[in-house]
């Protein structure tokens, strides 16, 4: 019998706890696939956050690190200085680990230029603490704490990572994807897999932002969640490359 | 062979000796030679440092450093302490092995950077979230310092637990003669393979992590991490009696300011009264049992704790004392040290 689907090698057999139409679970599927594909699943060290993801060292069959609210791209850029420079190293985190309490060591890693990758789900929420605002919640977006929507007079104004991150000199790779259908999840695996390639490489940091759902906290279908992220989220937050030093080198 | 060793350069060159090869740190005074020291000498010898954005970030380095197996340490000052906290809840939570130096100055706040201990508390009876204590160490000399801090990365991998060892401004920054133990051979260091998080091709993924969320798993983890530290106290509790045999005035004390007691010892013999001093090495395990077997003995009338702040060991002596014999307390703060003419003093008259 010929196989045309399969779980990839690095996923395990824990069933996840994501909510029904997660984008969390898609993107913990591509990381999977692209270190299957490029034989990198051996060797590579996985950094967690804590968010919706914590658990992550459940899913991934690697050696993972639970690292402290917004500190894994500290936890990563030690282990870089430890182990073998040919093992991968990626962090997986949300948006208010890695763009609020994270941010310094965000901006520093990348400052660094760390040859590590980054995967940064920007769900534009809190998802594990219950759909507080977030760092990325759009204007007139409504949180718990935003309860008539974002006001930037009021709460201030969210952070586009990848521009912001684009400035430094430090980021060998940056690129903001999709998840909200599946033209959209082939890219973002492309893009998984060049930030990986870039690692593999040692040209430096890489960087990848999924303009991802929280369905449970925008209380929404998974469908009209996804639809949202389309319409709305990808509006705020274009997609595209933001710097890419194989091109400039060319 | 002893050399002229600054306190701070001494405690860097021991933890290279003892195979200490990562580094993370943010500038403090008056810890700040540590970081320095380390910068240029870890490469020299294969090993990394990183000058971290902040101390929360240097102690996560930590955190991964060690998660992946490597010998690593951090340094920084009290306020920088207080930062690092958060990541070393998750080191004893994760149980793995580090060493943190804290070479305190004056507080609260941002304080002075003159020598003070008002971080005992902070060190000894948790400093961060949960219920954990780091092991930690005080010695009173600058070979002292280099004796622990090569033992301490042991001591940590033995029983993958971080080991803090604390001084003030006096011990990191003043030179004594100092002989720093030979290089320990890399090869002989603990095989962490069967749990450090570095990369492993085995199918078998090694998890770092402090995240137990039900109920029965995290106390369970917590009743074996206290059965792990009834191990250390059993095993690994340090004092040093000082003219204790005949002593009626007991002082308490430890670091630098031991040191000072010592005169004060010496000075009270010689004016016939007779003072003894406990010094404890280790200040978490307290050595309890040193104090309470000296508080039975029937010569002893007191006890003065002396300490550089408003009394914060004081506690654990009246614990070990267990009202047995008056305990008082003899405290300078804020960055001002006493001289073993006010111990005299305080004695023959009572302030
Ligand atoms: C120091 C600290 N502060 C706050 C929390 C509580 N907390 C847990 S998850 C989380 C937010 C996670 O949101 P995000 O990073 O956007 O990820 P998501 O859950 O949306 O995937 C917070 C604030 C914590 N665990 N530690
Ligand atoms: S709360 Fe939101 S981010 Fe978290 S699993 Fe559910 S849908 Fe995903």
């Amino acid at each position: 019998m010929k196989i045309v689907a399969d779980k990839p090698r690095m996923l395990t057999d824990t069933p996840l706890h994501y909510c029904p139409g997660c984008a969390h679970g898609i993107v913990h599927k591509l990381v999977a696939e692209v270190l299957d594909e490029l034989g990198k699943v051996d060797g590579a060290i996985g950094v967690v956050p804590v968010g919706c993801s914590v658990f992550g060292y459940k899913y991934f069959k690697c050696d993972v690190l639970e690292a402290a609210h917004g500190r894994a791209p500290a936890v990563a850029s030690a282990i870089r200085r430890v182990v073998n420079p040919d093992n991968m190293i990626f962090t997986y985190q949300g948006d208010g680990d890695l763009a609020s309490i994270g941010m310094a060591e965000t901006v520093h890693a990348c400052m660094r230029g760390e040859n590590i990758t980054i995967i940064f789900i920007n769900n534009g929420i809190y998802g594990m603490t219950g759909g507080q605002m977030a760092p990325t919640t759009m204007p007139g977006e409504k949180a718990t704490t935003c309860v008539y929507g974002r006001d930037p007079k009021v709460n201030g104004n969210p952070v586009r990572m990848c521009e912001m991150l684009a400035t430094l000199t430090g980021p060998a790779y940056i690129e903001r994807v999709s998840v909200y259908d599946v033209p959209h999840v082939n890219k973002t695996k492309a893009a998984i897999k060049k930030a990986f390639q870039m690692q593999m490489e040692k040209k430096g940091l890489s960087f990848i932002e999924v303009v991802a759902n929280c369905p449970t906290n925008y209380h929404m279908t998974a469908l009209e969640s996804m639809q949202f992220v389309k319409e709305k989220g990808c509006e705020f937050y274009p997609l595209g490359v933001y710097k890419d030093i194989t091109k400039e080198e060319k | 062979m002893k050399k002229l060793w600054k306190g701070n350069e001494a405690i860097a060159e021991a933890a290279v000796a003892a195979g200490c090869r990562y580094f993370f740190g943010y500038p403090i005074t008056p810890q700040n030679e540590i970081p320095e020291y380390l910068s240029w000498r870890l490469p020299e010898v294969g090993g990394a440092f990183i000058q971290a954005e902040s101390e929360v970030s240097a102690i996560n380095m930590v955190y991964g450093a060690a998660g992946a197996g490597a010998r690593c340490m951090t340094s920084s000052s009290s306020p920088g302490i207080s930062l690092k906290q958060e990541g070393i809840s998750y080191i004893a939570g994760a149980e793995l092995p580090c060493v943190i130096v804290n070479i305190m100055r004056s507080g609260p706040g941002l304080g002075g950077i003159q020598p003070a201990q008002g971080d005992y508390f902070q060190a000894t009876k948790g400093g961060g979230h949960g219920d954990y204590h780091p092991i930690v160490y005080a010695p009173c000399s600058i070979q002292e310092f280099v004796d622990i801090t090569y033992s301490a990365f042991d001591i940590a991998d033995k029983y993958r637990t971080p080991v803090m060892i604390i001084g003030d401004g006096m011990l990191g920054q003043m030179m004594e003669p100092a002989e720093i133990p030979p290089m320990r051979d890399l090869s002989t260091l603990p095989d962490k393979n069967d749990w450090a998080a570095c990369g492993h091709s085995d199918g078998i993924p090694r998890i770092i992590n402090s995240l137990r969320i039900e109920a029965d798993e995290n106390e369970e983890f917590n009743l074996r991490l206290f059965e792990k530290y009834a191990v250390i106290a059993q095993n690994e509790t340090k004092h040093e009696y000082y003219e204790i045999d005949d002593a009626e005035i007991v002082f308490v004390a430890y670091g630098s300011v031991a040191r000072i007691c010592k005169a004060a010892v010496v000075e009270l013999r010689a004016n016939g009264i007779k003072a003894g001093l406990i010094r404890p090495i280790t200040l978490y395990p307290y050595p309890t049992d040193a104090v309470a077997e000296v508080a039975k003995k029937d010569c002893v009338k007191k006890f003065i704790t002396v300490e550089m702040s408003m009394g914060q060991m004081v506690e654990d002596v009246r614990l070990a004392v267990n009202g047995l014999k008056p305990v008082e307390f003899y405290g300078r703060c804020g960055g001002n040290v006493m001289m073993p003419a006010d111990l005299v003093k305080y004695v023959k008259e009572g302030k």
